[in-house]
């Protein structure tokens, strides 16, 4: 297995998709090739960002702004919903 | 200033709710708002920035209240509700995107002749949370997604922000659940990619 392909399999291998084969040979590069193993690291680690910094677990639960909810409000009376 | 989600973990009982928006009741329409409003502007600030987020969270609660009627109920009206936003989230960004879509390419990992990858330098920082503050990671993940094509970047954005299914990203994109793999794993790279730079540990040793 050649890095470029390693990296075609990433995602498989993270999500155990990767039949039992194909994982040995994926592992088998990772334990002699530093470079792959860093990036699998680093993938790992871009998902985890994503993930938690578009999130603010410690911030308040997500309100709406107070004018917002007037514009929407407003907005409903004047196009008079059908009934 | 914003408003207290009311209700906060609580369940409330979304039949109720809905015959009473039903009966075009002003109460539970404002009910609705607070109860969901703070989620959905939260998504589409994601997609959008701030400044767009509050026109699309608009729509998205005008379309809801014009389809309350044909909302059959079988799924929460949280997840009736995120679909609308992202809806009309991807509207807003498809209109804005014909000028400046790029392609991924570039953004994409290179390799050798012989399939080796093009070294890269030095592996990132264990735990970037400790170099940097937590705001410019935050801003600098978020470029690193805005500057995505489209097409990629609505597929990371629903899967590893939004947290859906690949099942559940592919209906709302209309893709295939394979194409939404594909993309999925090329977004990753290609924001590994941007990433890579302020992330790489130094070089020099300290």
């Amino acid at each position: 297995m050649t890095c470029r392909e390693l990296i075609d399999f990433l995602m498989a291998y993270l999500d155990e998709e990767l039949p039992s084969s194909e994982r040995l040979e994926f592992e088998r590069h990772l334990g002699i090739c530093t470079d792959c193993s860093d990036y699998l690291d680093s993938y790992r680690e871009t998902v985890r960002l994503g993930q938690i910094l578009c999130q603010d677990p410690d911030g308040p639960p997500p309100g709406i702004p107070e004018d917002l909810v007037a514009a929407i409000l407003a907005a409903r009376q004047k196009s008079s919903p059908e009934s | 200033m914003l408003a207290e989600p009311s209700g906060g973990l609580v369940e409330i009982d979304e039949g109720a709710l809905l015959i009473s928006l039903r009966r075009g009741d002003d109460e539970a329409y404002e009910a609705l708002v607070r109860r969901y409003g703070g989620r959905l502007w939260q998504v589409a600030r994601r997609f959008l920035g701030e400044a767009e987020a509050a026109d699309a969270v608009q729509e998205a609660f005008l379309s809801a209240f014009r389809a309350i009627d044909r909302f059959d109920g079988n799924s929460k009206i949280s997840t009736w509700l995120h679909r609308i936003v992202v809806n009309a989230c991807l509207m807003r960004l498809r209109k804005k995107s014909h000028q400046m879509e790029q392609s991924l390419e570039p953004l994409l990992p290179s390799f050798l002749e012989d399939g080796h990858r093009v070294a890269e330098g030095p592996g990132w920082d264990s735990s970037p949370e400790t170099r940097l503050e937590r705001r410019e990671l935050q801003e600098r993940v978020r470029d690193a997604i805005d500057r995505l094509p489209l097409s990629y970047r609505s597929v990371i954005l629903l899967r590893d922000i939004e947290g859906l299914s690949g099942k559940e990203t592919a209906e709302v994109l209309d893709l295939s659940v394979n194409a939404v793999k594909v993309r999925l794993h090329r977004a990753r790279l290609a924001l590994r990619e941007t990433l890579a730079d302020s992330l790489q540990r130094d070089r020099r040793p300290h």
